[in-house]
């Protein structure tokens, strides 16, 4: 009896290994600090969890696919200041839809890079997160942009609006989440996905046209991080060049928590959301702690690498890798 | 024999895992100087024996003796210091490196200050390169070499310490006729040296050929063990899987339909050229062929894998452009590809996913993906093939090869082909599999489809095909009718050597 129990336990640590440490964190932050667990304080951190959440959902696309995406996080930032610096130029009503168009572009140009040119994902993505910034950079100037004009404009509905007392980020995050994840799971498309990521080979043999599945898991993910970029803009109403930088790692970090393979294959929506959670909790939490700023860093990327250790050794049914 | 002292000997050894009795009681025993082949379906329990002779598994009951002492062995490289030597069936060799790292890699010879002593390393490298006959350098880079010649410096490896038991797993799956005469030679060198050489393999032509005694494994336990020049395939057979496999001559006159395809003057580059063949429905046509001959190229170009350079391809009488796998598909031709690890599954998908993967795009109700339609299919073909899993959820990395095999076929079939095109259909298959798929092909035939099967084991192309066509290097030397083939014509045909007046036309 006792014996089945036990193992029921671990088998239950090594599907869910990095849910349970989530919840001994939550636990072990609630216990330090009686605020962690107030309503207002959990609403503050989905709320702010927002921008990444979105981003990491169109990633987990591509990370599902087995590439990469590095530029999310510069992507995001040209997403940001064109459509500050569009706004007063042409309206809001315009300034949207061609902000959109244009990230979709970009992103349009890596699916073309890596599914069709067969280049390798790290590269190609990694080359994008410079050039992106110098086109972000080239196109500001070098300046903040700001929007003149910040109480005349419906503009800040999206990253600071709420409807029926919600805010709007979390509307758009959980939104965003479903359709995507019944893409995903419910659909041929989001089959042909996993297929592409397991065994990019098979699909093909299988008459998978696995250059237009790359490409649509980048449009995916360009898609987010405009979406991202609109609610960036929309809260602060003004922005640096740099807003969107390091969040490219932070998206990796998430999807990784959530459980995916960065060799690709495996992955949901929903885990890369709880992912998303982790990690913006354990930052908040740290924060309540009273932890100096820059020492959460070094503080949250350990416990990063602390739980996806655990989680590996939970599946392997040891600590350390064995030799053979 | 008797007499001599085990180089190796295994006593009552016991290994069990969670729910599984892998090894039960099973001893075993080579002696100096003997080939001793170690014979299994899938599962039977020759891997775990293995990995506990490798001191990869400790067994829970049992003991080892190495030329009458007993030793223990916990980690690999115990194992080897010991004089058991482990030739692996996937090779794991460090590609960018060259040949003598390669081989003493993890030992190599040193200077002052930790630095690579690369005269003496060529040197050492050298003389046991030489002493294989092969016809490659130390220098050489590993990547750069034939999977053969690769094997080849696994085997060097081996010889680097004073082996007194070298185990070879499954050592000729990638190796061409000549490279396996090769292979054995080496083999008989060990003998002549006295070590005692463990050989698994599939291959029950080989395992005459090279072995001295027969080992067969079932369900964990040892069934027997047989001298080879005393016995023969059926007996061996019998042990393994309770009853005997049919390989006769296939006998069966095809009930023939109209030409469902048609290939006039098809040439791809070096890869083959001028290749005619047709195929009528109800027929099972098989190419037989020495690895390279061409004969997995043409089924690329078919499927639409490869852009040939001339000819025609014709379905049904009409002439059809075949640019990729999916014009392949709408055309009606499937291919169950020859690896099916790499290009037929995704091992990380469910049986289910898996077998409806090439039509998903059809199977829809709305915008999503029909669960009901996905679940017929998958036990329609359960069932039609005999599919043993325990339901459609299960990965399809957890099945075996056999089961494996037909996911990928029924995959293929679920697809309502006019031709299927199967590639090595039993390759790395356990016997008991490997009849029940040549059954399977002789239906598929009998129900109509036009069937092209591509083997390199002679007695599978005879049992299963009504014609079979001979390539050698890129080119069809020869097709038969199944009344006239003999092997000695078929033989002569892949090698190049036609008789005068004997081309068919």
């Amino acid at each position: 009896m006792a014996d089945e129990r036990l193992n029921a336990i671990s088998r239950l640590l090594a599907r869910q290994g990095i849910l349970v440490a989530f919840v001994i964190f939550m636990i072990g932050f609630a216990l330090l600090n009686d605020r962690f667990l107030a309503v207002d304080n959990v609403l503050g951190v989905v709320r702010s969890s927002a921008i990444l959440g979105v981003m990491a959902l169109g990633v987990t696309f591509v990370v599902i696919s087995g590439n990469l995406d590095l530029s999310v996080g510069s992507m995001m930032s040209f997403s940001t200041i064109v459509v500050l610096d569009l706004h007063d130029k042409i309206g809001p009503g315009l300034a949207i839809p061609v902000m959109f168009a244009m990230t979709l572009a970009l992103g349009g140009l890596i699916g073309l890079l890596v599914g069709y040119f067969r280049l390798n994902s790290l590269i190609v993505t990694l080359g994008m997160l410079s050039a992106i910034h110098g086109l972000t950079l080239t196109y500001s100037g070098g300046k903040n942009m700001d929007i003149a004009d910040k109480a005349g404009t419906w503009f800040s509905f999206f990253g600071q609006g709420s409807v029926l007392g919600v805010p709007v980020p979390i509307i758009l995050l959980l939104g965003l989440a479903c359709l995507l994840s019944v893409l995903l799971a419910k659909t041929p498309f989001g089959r042909k996905v996993y297929a592409v990521g397991g065994n990019g080979v098979a699909a093909t043999f299988s008459g998978i046209r696995r250059p237009r599945v790359v490409l649509m898991t980048y449009l995916i993910s360009s898609f987010c991080v405009a979406v991202a970029g609109l609610l960036q803009a929309s809260r602060s109403m003004g922005s640096q060049n740099t807003v969107g930088q390091g969040l490219e790692l932070e998206v990796l970090a998430a999807i990784i928590l959530g459980g995916a393979s960065l060799l690709g294959g495996s992955g949901t929506v929903f885990k890369t959301l709880v992912g998303v959670l982790i990690l913006g909790f354990i930052q908040n939490g740290l924060l309540l702690v009273g932890l100096e700023f820059y020492v959460q860093y070094v503080v949250t990327w350990l416990i990063i690498i602390l739980a996806v250790w655990l989680d590996i050794a939970a599946k392997r049914g040891r600590l350390l890798s064995p030799i053979a | 024999m008797s007499v001599q002292t085990p180089a190796l000997r295994l006593v009552g050894i016991v290994k069990t895992f969670p729910g599984v009795r892998a090894l039960d009681g099973v001893s075993f025993e080579v002696l100096p100087g003997e080939v001793h082949a170690l014979l299994g379906e899938n599962g039977a329990g020759k891997s775990t024996l293995m990995k506990v002779l490798a001191g990869m598994h400790q067994p829970d009951e049992g003991a080892i003796f190495i030329e009458g002492r007993k030793v223990t062995m916990r980690t690999p490289l115990e194992a080897k210091a010991q004089g058991v030597v482990l030739i692996h069936q996937e090779l794991s060799l460090a590609e960018e490196m060259s040949v003598a790292e390669n081989i003493y890699l993890g030992e190599l010879p040193r200077k002052r200050f930790g630095l690579v002593d690369r005269p003496t390393l060529l040197a050492k490298a050298g003389a046991i390169l030489e002493r294989l006959n092969c016809r490659f350098g130390p220098e050489a880079t590993v990547g750069d070499l034939s999977i053969a010649n690769k094997q080849m410096v696994e085997i060097a490896r081996a010889l680097t310490v004073d082996a007194k038991t070298v185990v070879f797993d499954e050592p000729t799956a990638s190796l061409t006729d000549a490279e396996k005469v090769v292979l054995f030679d080496i083999i008989r060198d060990l003998k002549a040296r006295g070590v005692g050489v463990v050989y698994i393999s599939h291959r029950m032509e080989e395992i005459f050929t090279i072995s001295d005694r027969i080992s067969v494994l079932r369900d964990g336990s040892h069934r027997g063990t047989l001298i080879t020049a005393d016995t023969d395939e059926d007996a061996v057979t019998q042990l393994m899987i309770g009853r005997s496999l049919d390989l006769s001559r296939n006998h069966e006159a095809p009930d023939l339909g109209p030409v469902a395809l048609e290939v006039r003057g098809l040439s791809c580059d070096a890869l083959f050229s001028d290749i005619s063949f047709k195929v009528h429905s109800g027929e099972v046509v098989g190419f037989y062929g020495l690895v390279g001959a061409g004969r997995t190229e043409i089924a690329e170009t078919l499927f639409g894998l490869r852009t040939p350079s001339a000819g025609a391809i014709h379905l049904d009488g009409r002439e059809v452009k075949i640019s990729s796998p999916v014009s392949a598909i709408e055309n009606g031709i499937s291919l169950v590809p020859e690896n099916r690890k790499e290009q037929g599954l995704v091992l990380g998908m469910n049986c289910r996913d898996n077998i409806t993967l090439p039509q998903v795009g059809d199977l829809t109700a709305g915008p999503f993906v029909s669960d009901g339609a996905e679940i017929a299919i998958f036990d329609h073909y359960r069932d039609k093939l005999e599919i043993k899993t325990p339901n459609w959820r299960q990965l399809v990395g957890n099945l075996s090869g056999g089961n494996q095999q037909k996911i990928v076929i029924g995959k293929w079939l679920s697809m309502r082909p006019k031709v299927l095109i199967v590639d090595e259909p039993t390759r790395g298959i356990d016997v008991g599999s490997k009849s029940e798929i040549h059954k399977l092909i002789r239906d598929l035939a009998r129900q109509g489809y036009a069937v092209i099967v591509i083997s390199s084991e002679m007695p599978e192309v005879l049992h299963v095909s009504d014609r079979i066509i001979a390539m050698y290097q890129g080119r069809i030397m020869r097709e038969f009718t199944a009344e006239e083939v003999t092997e000695d014509t078929l033989v002569q045909a892949i090698s190049g050597i036609v008789a005068n007046g004997d081309r068919a036309a």
